[in-house]
């Protein structure tokens, strides 16, 4: 084929041919354009929405904004928990020009350590370069005060606050309210269970014990947000739409803070706990055991040092011991003849013959009264005034546990109260069945006796006695104990002469409890009354010279067996194995408006009248304050004066 | 009404002593500047892009009118030499050339870089005019072996650098010339028998492995939406979520908030699509099917089976790249590397698509002074 071959060529047809071709190309190009335009119309017409939708997805972010939990105040209005600012040091590493000169200067300025800035290197490193690391995370005010004079210096360094629970009261309320913590991965799983986890977004901390954990959702409040275009970096470009979060709801608890002060300091240097309660409603008005912790340590995260210190920690300052079980000791004597009465093992007349000991028929075991040589004859009102052991061993063989244990429930022993905080304890009220279920062994007569002065297994806790107490001062009506007064849109109890809860569904009402003979529910509580009042009564000395009109009784509980025949003695046995002192009193006597209960763990000395009732007095000394109430079985009118006490007999 | 005729009559005269369709001008006036507006948009709103942009675009001007002065028939003249030089330059390409983005296409002369593939998609349908116009048409069966042949080699070569998009264009360059040529129709559907027997050897032996994953993207998308499956699925967000009027110039989500990759150069029909919707796609493939018009009226209209073939092939060619660049983005075509032409940023394959036009205007103007 050689280039220069001279050909013939047939112009006309070679145009016609490639003009044909030439059309069919044109063709073609026309129908791949149509295919080019139908799949456009078909993405931009068609399937517009879905490819709007997906635009709208890729731009449109949904920033949450944490809610502000809501408040807690105690019944007066005095701030239990706060929302404080906290601030830290944040870096966008785009806008600083030499991170690390800046990073340098400023930390020296505001002294920050080392470690801190290394920390700071290593986490930038994973975060893209405009969005914020933070370098301190909790900055003084003095720190704050410090850089806020000299930000102009530093370009991308800034100070952002966050709000921090903080509890003014520290350790004075932490068994009540319990704090916040960090929502860790327990926690997390627990709120994607609940479908809770969208509005826990942009939340820092969740309620851990307490109220802040029993009302956790009505304190947490709505999350917001705030509706940002992104671009594909994730950076803000600007806002759209911004939905402000709900505030969770304020609560105001029942509490007095002046008298859980009181309990405190009439507590201070115990092992024990007091419980306060308004006995027309259920209210709490002072909860405390002793020792304490402080509640903010756990706030921003407690460091494993001072964690370890609290654990290990031998006062077992963690428990809420208002809420554990204790042998309840003589404390349970008043339920017990109510017992007796109403299953009419015994009138109120009844009589039996103390002569310091009880012995079961053709047993060897002799049980002893706390009086060697005994009280001699006794009915029920002495042997409530003066705790005496023998008459309620008789009481306690003559009903029988299953009798006993079954009264005892309807006051609530063994069981929840119901008080709207997680850490309560049941306790236990032994019965037959309770035996076999737990040590799979038979009941014995023997061990009904020791329940008799509320020993054997039976524990209840001071707010159960509180509670129990309730039911006792209010003739059989029962009250659930609670912390909650209202919340910022509800009012569960209101004040004034009308105690009543506006919305029962807030706690379950429990049915009352009825007596055959409602008259002994006051020959019972005389005698409580007579205990705290009349001279030589077991608690008549703690009680000396109020100005309210109070009742009570005591009760001294043996933490360690005592072998037959062996005496007791605080000073030569161990620490941890000494008696428990309790107590529990009302007033006043009339119209009762406090009921307490106190628990002291191995007491060094003496029993409940001399170191448990004299923490119920304080406690309510400050409640009554000035106030004098007077009624015609007050002491005040019966002339005391000329009454000396020469000699304490340690009553129990 | 007479002096305004007599005007059009000089002015046409004047534009033939230039050497310039105005027609056609005006069609690639038009693509060039959307071309200016479209980066200015896709370009973070950067100006400076525009300036380069608009330099290109003079060089480009500037090189067509140079090449429209030359008469067509000098490059039958030169084609031999040019094509063995083009193919001497590829095959240096793949021993010396400058590795860029992972391929190696650039050759470095000391003073000047350039990618003699660029050149080849001129001289290969230069060169393919002129061996099958040697016979008169319709072309023999041994010439079309022949020819195939010849577009082979530039072709294999480039897809080695690898560059399929360029090969590609290269390839349909010479096929075009083939067809236009009178090829017989069962020799085409032969080929196109051997062609599809031919993929699965393309794809167990020649393809990449970064080609054979376009592919397999191209087919499913969805499957990886955030890794290969990106660029096509936010392509086709840009493109569907315009709607009819679209969002508006400079509106575009997707392009602005930079979710939409390679914007301004392969992408930028997206961003078209998202800012100008539906009706403004409906204008530019009518712009597009305006210049292709032209040029086949121009091929149509030429004097001689070598120019005829060669503005023919240029202007199919050129249609190509809007097939392939639009097919792609819009989820079509297997994403390879082919701009929208004149329209995408980057100097290169507009300079070169410009001197084709240059070569087209030349056998459009200078066939009545010719022989």
């Amino acid at each position: 084929m050689s280039p220069r071959r001279v050909v013939i060529r047939n112009q006309s047809a070679e145009a016609n041919l490639f003009a044909r071709r030439t059309f069919i190309a044109f063709a073609g190009v026309v129908l791949v354009l149509l295919i080019l335009f139908g799949n456009v119309f078909n993405l931009q017409v068609e399937s517009f929405e879905k490819y709007q939708t997906r635009s709208n997805s890729n731009r449109i972010k949904l920033l949450p904004v944490a809610p502000n939990r809501g408040l807690i105040y105690d019944r007066n209005g005095v701030l239990l928990a706060d929302n404080k600012p906290v601030y830290s040091l944040e870096v966008i590493a785009e806008d600083v020009d030499d991170i690390k000169d800046s990073i340098e200067q400023v930390s020296l300025l505001l002294n920050i350590s080392p470690e801190r800035q290394t920390k700071f290197f290593k986490s930038m490193k994973s975060k893209r370069r405009f969005k914020p690391v933070e370098l301190h995370s909790r900055l003084s005010d003095q720190q704050v005060a410090l850089f806020s004079v000299n930000q102009h210096k530093f370009p991308g360094v800034f100070v952002s606050a966050r709000l921090k629970r903080y509890y003014p009261f520290s350790d004075l309320t932490t068994h009540n309210l319990g704090y916040v913590a960090r929502i860790n991965r327990k926690d997390a799983n627990k709120l994607e269970q609940e479908g809770k986890s969208e509005n826990y977004a942009a939340t820092y901390g969740i309620g851990r014990l307490g109220i802040e954990r029993y009302y956790e959702d009505m304190l947490h409040g709505t999350i917001g947000h705030q509706e940002v275009e992104i671009n594909n970096q994730g950076r803000v470009i600007r806002t759209l739409n911004y939905t402000p979060p709900v505030p969770g709801k304020d609560l105001t608890l029942t509490l007095d803070i002046e008298l859980q002060m009181i309990a405190k300091r009439a507590l201070s240097g115990k092992r024990g706990a007091i419980v306060a309660m308004d006995p027309r409603t259920g209210g709490i008005l002072a909860m405390y055991s002793n020792p304490s912790y402080d509640g903010n340590l756990f706030v921003h995260g407690i460091s494993s040092k001072n964690y370890k210190k609290l654990l290990e920690s031998k006062d077992l300052p963690l428990i809420n011991r208002s809420v554990q079980g204790y042998p309840p000791a003589s404390t349970v004597k008043p339920f017990l003849a109510l017992t007796g009465l109403e299953e009419n093992v015994v009138t109120p007349t009844t009589e039996i013959h103390d002569p310091g000991w009880y012995q079961l028929d053709g047993l060897p075991n002799k049980y002893r009264d706390w009086k060697p040589w005994g009280h001699g004859m006794v009915n029920l009102t002495k042997a409530i005034e003066q705790s005496c052991n023998i008459y309620f061993y008789d009481l306690a063989f003559k009903l029988g546990i299953t009798k006993i244990s079954n009264m005892m429930e309807r006051f609530g022993f063994g069981d929840y109260t119901g008080i709207d905080i997680h850490e309560e304890s049941k306790a236990i009220m032994p019965s037959v069945a309770w035996k076999r279920a737990r040590y799979n062994k038979s009941w014995y007569t023997g061990e009904t006796l020791s329940v008799g002065i509320g020993q054997s297994y039976w524990t209840v806790t001071p707010l159960q006695l509180t509670q129990a107490l309730t039911t006792l001062v209010n003739h059989g009506e029962r009250k659930v104990p609670h912390l909650l007064k209202a919340n910022s849109e509800l009012i569960i109890e209101s004040s004034g002469n009308a105690y009543h809860q506006i919305t029962p569904t807030i706690y379950e009402p429990r049915a009352p409890l009825t007596l055959k003979n409602e008259e002994n529910w006051d020959v019972v509580l005389k005698a409580m009354h007579n205990t705290v009042q009349k001279f030589g009564a077991t608690a008549y000395r703690p009680f000396k010279g109020t100005t309210y009109d109070a009742s009570g009784k005591t009760g001294s509980a043996q933490v360690a067996r005592i072998k037959q025949d062996e005496k007791y003695d605080a000073k030569a046995t161990s620490e941890n194995k000494r008696d428990n002192a309790m107590f529990i009193a009302f007033a006043p006597f009339d119209k009762p408006e406090i009921v307490i209960a106190v628990a002291i763990e191995n007491v060094a000395k003496g029993g409940g009248a001399t170191n448990a009732a004299p923490v119920a007095r304080q406690v309510m000394d400050q409640y009554f304050g000035d106030r004098v109430i007077t009624s015609q079985t007050h002491r005040a009118k019966v002339n005391v004066k000329t009454a000396t006490v020469t000699k304490h007999q340690e009553a129990d | 009404m007479r002096s305004s005729g007599q005007d059009q009559q000089k002015t046409h005269t004047l534009w033939q002593r230039l050497h310039i369709d105005v027609p056609l001008l005006l069609g690639l006036l038009t693509l060039l500047a959307l071309g200016l507006f479209l980066v200015y948009s896709a370009g973070g709103q950067d100006i400076a892009v525009v300036y380069r942009k608009a330099r290109s675009i003079g060089v480009a001007l500037l090189g067509m009118f140079i090449v429209a002065q030359i008469p067509p028939l000098v490059y039958r003249k030169w084609a031999v030499p040019v094509f063995v030089l083009g193919l001497l330059m590829l095959v240096s390409v793949l021993l010396f050339g400058h590795v860029g983005k992972g391929a190696q296409r650039w050759l470095d002369l000391g003073f000047i870089k350039f990618q003699p593939s660029e050149i080849m998609k001129l001289i290969v349908p230069i060169m393919i005019a002129w061996f099958v116009s040697q016979d008169s048409l319709p072309v023999k069966i041994s010439t079309v072996v022949l020819a195939f042949i010849l577009v082979l080699l530039p072709t294999l070569l480039i897809a080695k650098q690898p560059d399929l998009g360029t090969s590609l264009l290269i390839a349909s360059s010479g096929i075009f010339v083939i067809f236009l040529a009178g090829a017989s129709w069962r020799l085409i559907s032969a080929c196109v028998g051997l062609a599809s027997a031919f993929v699965p050897i393309l794809w167990m032996f020649l393809m990449k492995g970064y080609q054979k994953q376009r592919v397999l993207t191209f087919l499913n998308p969805e499957q990886d939406p955030l890794g290969s499956g990106y660029h096509i699925i936010q392509s086709k967000i840009a493109i569907g979520s315009g709607g009819i009027e679209g969002k508006g110039w400079l509106q575009g989500t997707q392009s602005q908030l930079e979710f939409l990759p390679e914007r301004h150069t392969d992408f930028i029909f997206s961003v078209f699509s998202e800012e100008f919707g539906l009706i403004g796609v409906a204008a530019l493939l009518a712009v597009y099917l305006f210049v292709v018009m032209r040029g086949l009226w121009i091929a149509v209209n030429a004097q001689h089976a070598f120019t005829k073939l060669l503005a023919g092939s240029l202007t199919l060619t050129f249609f190509v790249y809007v097939f392939v660049n639009i097919g792609m983005v819009s989820g079509l075509l297997p994403v390879v590397g082919v701009p929208l032409p004149l329209v995408s940023y980057g100097g290169t394959s507009m300079v070169t698509l410009m001197l084709g036009f240059g070569i087209l205007m030349a056998i459009s103007t200078h066939r009545r002074f010719h022989v």
